[in-house]
């Protein structure tokens, strides 16, 4: 009995530490700054929607919110043609080929982006896709492609190669084999990378940090990084912005709760 | 098998952007590291190890990041590896309510980091914020600090916040390997009249050693990853006391356009990642229990 106690006390107080914080920011949202200076972590006595209005018209955070769509989207169908990609070749191949490739292209989820985001800033720089949401697309691809691969080769290595071999005996191309028989069999490791790299690109700060400037094409973190700034300690203001830039991932969240948790566990684990 | 020799076609697209947007970065860090480059001007000139000596013996900020980030990992580590295996026991079994809190736990995972940086920057702030008056009014008003503003503690507060944000994640790898466990063992055992905490010792933790290395490892790396969070909580002061070496990194390069330097402290931490990966990886290989 007492050790039940002590469970339940244990997953309440971190899922208070949770909850609250949540709450106080909703509730933050709807007060206007009089209240909020007045009473900053009472519940509202004032409620009002100007907060977000004003986001959007002073602003223009519709612009970031399209922005960060738009980079998302982008990166995530990229991330997955192009690792689909070399995860097949992985597939396909055997002995050290297959070992070589699949270390190369794996590498890049062990090292943090600050050790190469010097160098990377000069070729950026000189391919002139500074400030550029292609360029942006196109650098998150290459640095989410290694989780990718590593979940989507592992998955595809569990594909019984009677199949594949069936295939190649009809006389199939390798791009039939791999559009007909391949990916249809490795869509829930697809659908796992998939949703496990939009969260990364969605909250992603370093990179639009490095290489996107102008106010109009920055995504939501980077915009929302520029609050601190523009409203210092005005929270109504601030929080009104955090919720933007979270609704979106919640939505997904409550709906697909399954292949985010299944994407920690397969980027993590496979030992 | 045979393999059509078109099946390479397949590789060029991921060669092309792997080797434009992270190969030639990657050793491009070396190669500046050994530079002058300012960042701006398409000159420099070479220096040899310069960098790397002015870091190591010279720049105090250097050393006092690199103890940061050590004391950010170890703090982070513990407390993360901990809590999430104490849930993951908790919440194992794969009922409604359990599942519940595994949704709730995992819940901070999915904001940004720049969001989760002013969600707590405003419970630790120090008149506004919730975490004094909280204190105040549970009659610990001596607790009270300025969380984020005392450089003994700040460092400890951001680490806190990336174990609240991540250990429902960690969490979900244990639960996995504890589901791994086969039932079989535990009844057997009880059946040998082991109580819970031999149970405990004797076949979940060995049984899920390596799901403990995963999440040290995957932690560790992160805590080495944590640069979006400082950056937005305390951009690395007060007075360096939160400066990471990946905080250090972008403000040698960007505020003091030191890049050749900032290549330098690259090349550190890529050295320090390296060995700690390789570290992990020989523990996963002999943490691997047959059963």
């Amino acid at each position: 009995m007492t050790s039940r106690l002590v469970k339940f006390i244990l997953v309440a107080v971190f899922g208070l530490i949770i909850i609250i914080p949540v709450t106080m920011v909703v509730l933050t949202t709807v007060k206007t700054s009089e209240d909020f200076y007045m009473n900053p972590i009472g519940i509202p006595n004032s409620f009002t929607m100007q907060n977000m209005i004003q986001l959007f018209i002073g602003n223009h955070i519709h612009l970031n919110l399209l922005n960060s769509l738009i980079v998302t989207i982008s990166t995530v169908f990229l991330c997955l043609l192009v690792a689909s990609f070399i995860s097949y070749v992985i597939m396909r191949l055997k002995g050290w080929r297959s070992l070589l490739l699949f270390g190369l292209f794996i590498l890049g989820m062990f090292l943090p982006a600050q050790v190469n985001m010097i160098p990377l800033y000069g070729v950026v720089n000189a391919l002139g896709l500074n400030n550029s949401l292609f360029g942006l697309i196109l650098i998150s691809t290459t640095s989410f492609m290694s989780v990718v691969v590593f979940i989507v080769a592992g998955f595809m290595k569990t594909i019984p190669k009677s199949l594949i071999e069936a295939s190649v005996v009809d006389g199939a191309s390798e791009w039939q084999i791999y559009r007909k028989v391949v990916m249809p069999l490795s869509a829930p490791s697809i659908a796992t990378a998939a949703i496990f790299v939009s969260v990364m690109v969605w909250n992603d700060l370093l990179y639009p940090l490095l290489f996107i400037v102008s106010p109009e094409k920055k995504t939501l973190p980077l915009a929302l990084l520029d609050f601190q700034g523009e409203y210092f300690t005005n929270y109504p203001m601030i929080f009104s912005g955090v919720i933007i830039a979270s609704i979106p991932m919640i939505i997904v969240y409550l709906f697909m709760q399954r292949y985010f948790m299944e994407g920690i566990t397969a980027g993590s684990n496979k030992g | 098998m045979k393999v059509h020799k078109s099946l390479y076609l397949f590789l060029i697209p991921g060669f092309f952007l792997y080797f434009t947007f992270f190969i030639v970065p990657t050793l491009g860090a070396f190669f500046y590291s050994i530079t002058d480059w300012d960042g701006v001007n398409q000159q420099f000139n070479f220096v040899g190890l310069f960098n790397y000596t002015s870091l190591l013996t010279d720049d105090t900020v250097f050393i006092t990041s690199i103890n940061n980030n050590l004391k950010f990992l170890l703090f982070v580590v513990f407390f993360q590896t901990l809590l999430s295996l104490i849930f993951a026991l908790i919440l194992m079994k794969n009922t409604k309510t359990n599942i519940f809190y595994r949704a709730l736990f995992f819940f901070p995972t999915i904001l940004s980091s720049v969001s989760v940086a002013f969600i707590w920057s405003f419970i630790y702030a120090p008149d506004l914020g919730l975490l004094n008056p909280l204190l105040q009014s549970i009659g610990l008003g001596m607790l009270t600090q300025s969380w984020l503003g005392n450089p003994d503690i700040a460092i400890f507060s951001i680490a806190f916040v990336q174990v609240w944000f991540h250990t429902g994640q960690v969490m979900v790898i244990f639960i996995a390997g504890l589901q791994n466990v086969p039932k079989e063992l535990y009844e057997a055992a009880i059946v040998d009249g082991a109580n819970k905490w031999q149970r405990f010792t004797k076949i979940t933790w060995p049984l899920i050693a390596p799901a403990t290395t995963i999440v040290v490892g995957y932690t560790t790396i992160q805590s080495f990853k944590a640069f979006d969070l400082i950056f937005a909580m305390t951009g690395g002061g007060p007075a360096y006391s939160t400066e990471i070496l990946a905080t250090f990194i972008y403000n040698s390069a960007f505020s003091n356009y030191q890049f050749g330097y900032a290549s330098a402290a690259s090349v550190v931490l890529m050295v320090i990642v390296a060995g700690l990966t390789l570290v992990q990886f020989r523990l996963v290989n002999r943490n691997k229990v047959e059963y």
